[in-house]
């Protein structure tokens, strides 16, 4: 990457006006109407620059807005419209008046309604051009085929079935093909070409010669020509090309479906708490941090913020793919297009506009669309010498047909593999080969919580043999989980328990949140006793009474102050839970020593089925742990990993990926996008686990927004069957050039004596890019498992 | 071979050389940005069959807005790629699209439309 692209939202302009900056200043973006060249553009600008208040007034005359900074103490926004109306043009309701740097996402998504409506006009106006010229194409073919018949052929005389023929032509020329000559020749003069080039120049070589045949038909006689005609080639060649273009218009609406299902998840009003408790809808653009909005069951949440009061279940599949709901409740954090399914609830908002997931999720989409990949590179080099290199290869198809043909046969000959030559050429699928798999396939990924960040990032996944996987945070849940409890002699599991979970509800450390929910989790429902008189020992444990007993739970130190000696049976029980790497808690009742417990973290539930699914796709699963290698590899067992490496420091984790590859190995690494961050670089793919919230702190190449490892193996199957897309796209756009224009220049013709009419030479080359984009298309039906 | 095999091929070479002349080696047109008072670089390019100018120089470091106006509705067109930047954007026909950047590497960055076939440089200085 060379460079950064400026923030659409960042002020360009500096302060014009002498204002006084008191209070919060806002944003408004104004659409100006009437504004027909630059002097109107800085006369509006003067005139807001001139209001009181505003702080800097810039006015874009190519996209017809006005970006007003400004103190809400001293003007407003109908205040700026006036100032605007008063100069003279008009200012176009609705506009966005947002906190700066908001409302990007609200101005792409109008953006790209605005385009798509254009687009929808657009497609509307080329299929009822395709059917009138198919229409004409049909009848003027149907009269050629007539001439054949010897019948109709005495009866009617051929000069005046040859104006006929032109007469209906001309209007296809017209109406059809004018796109065409208009762009080759405005590409003529920019000395460029394009595939408009080849299509004006081939049907235009086939209209001229039948015009002469049909004006002076005696001319071509004299020099030995015969005056054939070729108004069925010409039209039926136009009708096809068209027929491709509608095709090729439909499909490519759909490579983009993904950005725009994205794009549509925007919600467009809020419920916003005033401070007197009123509620009141207000379109999302006017939202500013720190408002409370009001959320109800069934709703959709309209930006990012933290949820204040109430509770809920969130579907949050939209933005992470995370199939089942997410419980909320006060502190969490909510996002915008998220759905609320069960309760309502009031949260504070934290982002707008461009600062929102969604917001962030969109735009590294669009720069992921948008980017290049380096397997194109030839493709792209071909496609920019393709038609002049095709313009000049028709021209020596037809001097050398010309040359070395009988003299009766020759013209036609010659110009029947000129134009083929022009017509089968499809610079188009070479070009249409990987930008579309890349979108569809990025696209693809978004819809799953999968995120990549570039086309490159997507080649290199490709390629990927190995896959490290830091264990924890990765493999791990990060949270502690009660693996041990060993009763002392006089106690039993059964007894203890109760004791120790009634002390532990009460403590809001998360050792104790662990024993509390493998209590919750035993199978047969434990007897819920009351404890009073708690205290939390900071640093040592916890303490209060169940049942009039004294329980403590805590480290050897807690029991030690406690005057509370621990047997050798309970020393023996932690030193082979701290070989195990785990974390030993001690329990004591009534002043006796009662258990010892033994915590670990967690495994992931789906991380087992994770590496099976990785190692099912050939590839190598080696885990970075900084456990001790006996723990190391007895989790390494539980996983099915054969590779692992033991106590390796956090800073070593980089060193580690740079020595597998040292060995030749392309390396997948698998963290967390903040811890994990030099490793995640120095891979050839980082793929960051994330959840939900850390799209943009997670600079790695992938980003997987739900947390579960299952998406690594999804990430890298997506990536594998989008390349071989391309692949197959690029394969197929060369094949078919390398196979077709020799075929059209009359290869064959002289073992054969065939030669390839330029009908059917239009009817591949429309086909050639509708298959490119139809074999792009089918990575949308490609399973990711969930 | 007969005269008007001989005229075929005298004029077909010379349609090659040409051909091969105007596509290859004739002058591209080279447009510098304008510099706005506030430091950002302006440039207007047509988009009609092709950009012009085509070879567009700028200054690294500096803000720089790309004004494209189209002015044809030719499918051709309608696509703009600055990969480097990666930047993908549609351009409406008859309408003017600004596309900003911030070059901050000098080199040659090449634009094209979707397919490949329109081109374009930025020589970023």
């Amino acid at each position: 990457m060379n460079s950064a692209p400026i923030p659409t939202s960042a002020p360009v302009a500096p302060p014009a006006g002498p204002a006084p900056a008191t209070g919060p200043v806002h944003t408004a973006t104004l659409a100006i109407e009437g504004m027909s060249c630059a002097s109107c553009a800085n006369f509006v600008e003067r005139a807001l620059s001139r209001t009181p208040g505003v702080q800097s007034a810039q006015v874009n005359l190519a996209t017809e807005k006005a970006t007003v900074s400004f103190s809400p103490a001293l003007t407003s926004r109908p205040q700026l419209k006036a100032a605007v109306e008063a100069a003279g043009y008009h200012v176009a309701e609705p506009a966005a008046t947002s906190a700066a740097g908001h409302g990007a996402a609200a101005t792409l998504a109008t953006d790209e309604d605005e385009l798509a409506a254009r687009k929808a006009r657009g497609y509307q106006q080329l299929r009822q051009r395709f059917w009138l010229t198919a229409s004409l194409a049909a009848v003027i073919m149907a009269l050629s085929m007539l001439m054949l018949w010897p019948a109709f052929r005495t009866r009617v005389p051929e000069a005046l079935l040859n104006y006929v023929l032109l007469a209906l032509t001309v209007p296809v020329l017209l109406v059809g093909g004018r796109e065409f000559y208009v762009s080759a020749w405005n590409g003529l003069r920019h000395r460029t070409a394009s595939m408009d080039t080849l299509i004006a120049v081939g049907t235009g070589a086939a209209f001229a010669f039948s015009l002469v045949a049909t004006l002076g038909p005696g001319l071509l006689r004299q020099h030995g020509i015969a005056p054939v005609v070729y108004y069925d080639t010409t039209a039926t060649i136009i009708a096809l090309i068209l027929l491709g273009k509608v095709l090729e218009a439909r499909a490519k609406q759909q490579t983009s479906a993904a950005l725009r299902a994205l794009l549509g998840l925007q919600v467009k009003t809020a419920r916003v708490v005033r401070p007197d408790g009123r509620e009141q809808d207000v379109p999302v653009a006017e939202l500013q941090v720190g408002d409370l909005v009001a959320v109800r069951p069934g709703e959709k949440v309209p930006t990012d913020g933290e949820l204040l009061e109430g509770h809920s279940t969130l579907d949050e599949s939209m933005l992470t793919g995370e199939s089942l709901p997410v419980a909320k409740q006060p502190g969490d954090p909510v996002f915008g297009a998220t759905l609320n399914k069960t309760g309502a609830f009031r949260f504070r908002v934290t982002q707008v506009g461009a600062g929102t997931v969604l917001a962030q999720i969109v735009q590294l989409v669009q720069d992921a669309q948008g980017s290049r990949a380096p397997i194109q590179r030839l493709a792209d080099k071909i496609s920019g010498v393709f038609v002049p290199v095709v313009i000049l290869l028709a021209i020596a198809t037809f001097v050398l047909w010309f040359d070395l043909a009988p003299a009766a046969t020759r013209l036609p000959l010659a110009l029947t593999g000129f134009v083929a030559v022009l017509i089968i050429a499809c610079p188009c699928a070479l070009g249409l080969a990987t930008p579309t798999a890349i979108m569809v396939g990025t696209g693809k990924g978004a819809e799953h919580g999968i995120l990549i960040r570039n086309a490159e990032a997507l080649e290199k996944a490709y390629q990927v043999d190995t896959v490290v996987l830091d264990k924890t945070g990765t493999l791990t849940l990060g949270q502690f989980a009660l693996t041990d409890l060993q009763p002392l002699p006089g106690y039993s599991e059964a007894t203890v328990l109760p004791l120790l979970a009634a002390l532990e509800r009460h403590s809001e450390h998360p050792l104790a949140a662990a024993v509390v929910r493998y209590a919750d989790g035993q199978p047969a429902p434990l007897p819920s006793l009351a404890a009073t008189d708690f205290a939390a020992v900071e640093g040592l444990g916890a303490r209060a009474t169940v049942q009039g007993q004294a329980v403590l739970l805590g480290n050897e130190r807690l029991l030690r102050e406690a005057g509370i000696e621990l047997p050798p049976a309970a020393r023996q029980a932690a030193a082979d839970l701290l070989a195990q790497a785990k974390t030993v808690l001690y329990a004591a009742v009534a002043g006796q020593p009662a258990a010892v417990l033994g915590l670990a973290d967690e495994l992931r539930p789906t991380s087992a089925q994770a590496v099976r699914e990785l190692q099912a796709l050939g590839l190598d699963v080696v885990m970075l742990t900084g456990d001790n290698p006996q723990t190391a590899a007895a989790v390494a067992q539980a996983l099915g990993i054969k590779r692992f490496v033991a106590e390796v420091l956090p800073q070593d984790k980089a060193t580690q990926v740079q020595q597998l590859q040292a060995q030749g190995r392309v390396v997948a690494m698998v963290g967390d996008g903040i811890n994990d961050a030099p490793a995640l670089a120095l891979a050839d793919v980082g793929l960051a686990l994330g959840s939900g919230t850390d799209v943009a702190v997670a600079a790695a190449p992938i980003t997987l927004l739900r947390a579960d490892v299952r998406g690594v193996a999804s990430a890298l199957a997506l990536s594998r069957q989008t390349m071989r897309t391309i692949r197959q796209n690029l394969f197929f756009a060369f094949v078919y050039n390398v196979v077709g224009i020799p075929v059209a220049a009359g290869l064959l013709y002289p073992f054969t004596g065939w030669q390839l009419s330029p009908m059917l030479a239009a009817g591949a080359m429309a086909l050639s890019s509708v298959s490119v984009l139809t074999n792009s298309l089918r990575l949308r039906g490609f399973a990711l498992k969930q | 071979m007969d005269i008007s095999q001989l005229l075929v091929t005298l004029g077909g070479l010379g349609l090659l050389a040409f051909v091969a002349w105007f596509f290859f080696w004739a002058p591209h047109r080279v447009g510098a940005a304008t510099l706005t008072t506030d430091g950002v670089q302006q440039v207007d390019i047509q988009v009609k069959g092709g950009y012009s100018p085509d070879v567009i120089e700028l200054r690294r470091g500096q803000p720089v807005q790309l004004r494209f106006h189209r002015a044809e509705d030719s499918s051709c067109s309608e696509e703009l790629l600055i990969p480097d930047f990666q930047v993908r954007r549609t351009l409406p026909a008859y309408q003017t699209t600004t596309v900003e950047l911030r070059p901050q590497h000098a080199g040659q960055f090449e634009f094209t439309c979707g397919m490949h076939m329109l081109r374009g440089s930025l020589l970023v200085k």
